[in-house]
């Protein structure tokens, strides 16, 4: 196989390997906030809302890091790998 | 109406961890790629700066001593101060690399205040620990904005600079008012929680 095409192929299976990483920061964040959420239940007040004042309602720290990994999945992800996909495409 | 203590961190926590997921999303896709859109240029600048400003009313009206209203003063500051030398980094205003250590020097403030300000040992309860831990953890992660200073496109600086939000983000979650740390609590430090 010549030199030049053997580049040629390199460089989409280097950047297919990134979308596939960047691809796992939100579902991987996530997966440790539902993990967290399962070993310290007690850490979200919501499931025992009974006399809780207002910010213990509100900040749940296993909820919010759910919330991270979602955000980032549905809001930076999508234009990011359509960004990576632009860059394969681009010539040169 | 105000949130305790450690709610606070828990939000900063938040804000951390974030930013440490965009800071490695940046790391992996290459900073070419990740500043295409302008608003994810601009979104670590922005986010250090905002950070700094939210460490503003932290100081007022969450430290208990002269010594946590300094540290928090000085975390507000080098925040802004970082946050405005990469806004300017990615404007274009500032060229030089060099600029970069701004953010060394916000990490070296930064694990120093953590260390100061802590007077108690390690084991004295949880939040004595993470504050060693944190100002430990600052001061050793300094070496990532320096390296990236000298060499902008090094990956292992740029992800070690991002996993140590991320790492920082864990250990704000981990903060408690009072609670034990691997079984070791003070009976000076008060009734604990879990």
């Amino acid at each position: 196989m010549n030199a030049e095409l053997v580049s040629e192929l390199e460089v989409p299976a280097q950047q297919t390997a990134r979308a596939r990483i960047v691809s796992l920061i939100g579902p991987l964040t996530a997966l440790a906030g539902a993990v967290w959420a399962l070993v310290q239940p007690y850490r979200i007040t919501l499931l025992h809302p009974r006399g809780q004042g207002f910010w213990w309602l509100f900040v749940e720290p296993p909820l919010l890091v759910i919330a991270v990994g979602l955000l980032f999945y549905f809001l930076v992800l999508p234009g990011l790998l359509e960004d990576l996909e632009e860059g394969r495409a681009a010539p040169g | 109406m105000q949130p305790p203590a450690e709610h606070v961190h828990w939000l900063f926590a938040t804000g951390f961890l974030i930013l440490g997921l965009c800071l490695l999303a940046e790391a992996v896709v290459g900073t070419e790629v990740w500043r295409r859109r302008a608003w994810r240029a601009y979104l670590w600048p922005g986010l250090s700066l905002v950070l700094g400003l939210f460490m503003w009313p932290v100081m007022t009206f969450f430290t208990g001593s002269t010594l946590h209203m300094l540290a928090h003063g000085a975390w507000a500051e080098v925040l802004m101060v970082a946050g405005a030398i990469e806004l300017a980094l990615v404007r274009g205003k500032l060229r030089s690399n060099w600029w970069r250590l701004g953010m060394t020097a916000a990490f070296l403030v930064s694990g120093a205040a953590f260390l100061v300000h802590e007077q108690n040992a390690w084991f004295f309860q949880r939040s004595a620990f993470l504050h060693h831990l944190l100002g430990w953890t600052f001061l050793a992660a300094a070496v990532f904005p320096l390296v990236r200073c000298a060499r902008p496109r090094s990956h292992v600086a740029a992800t070690g600079f991002a996993l140590t939000f991320v790492v920082v983000a864990v250990m704000l979650y981990c903060d408690r008012d009072v609670a034990p740390v691997f079984g070791h609590i003070s009976p000076l430090a008060g009734a604990p929680h879990r």
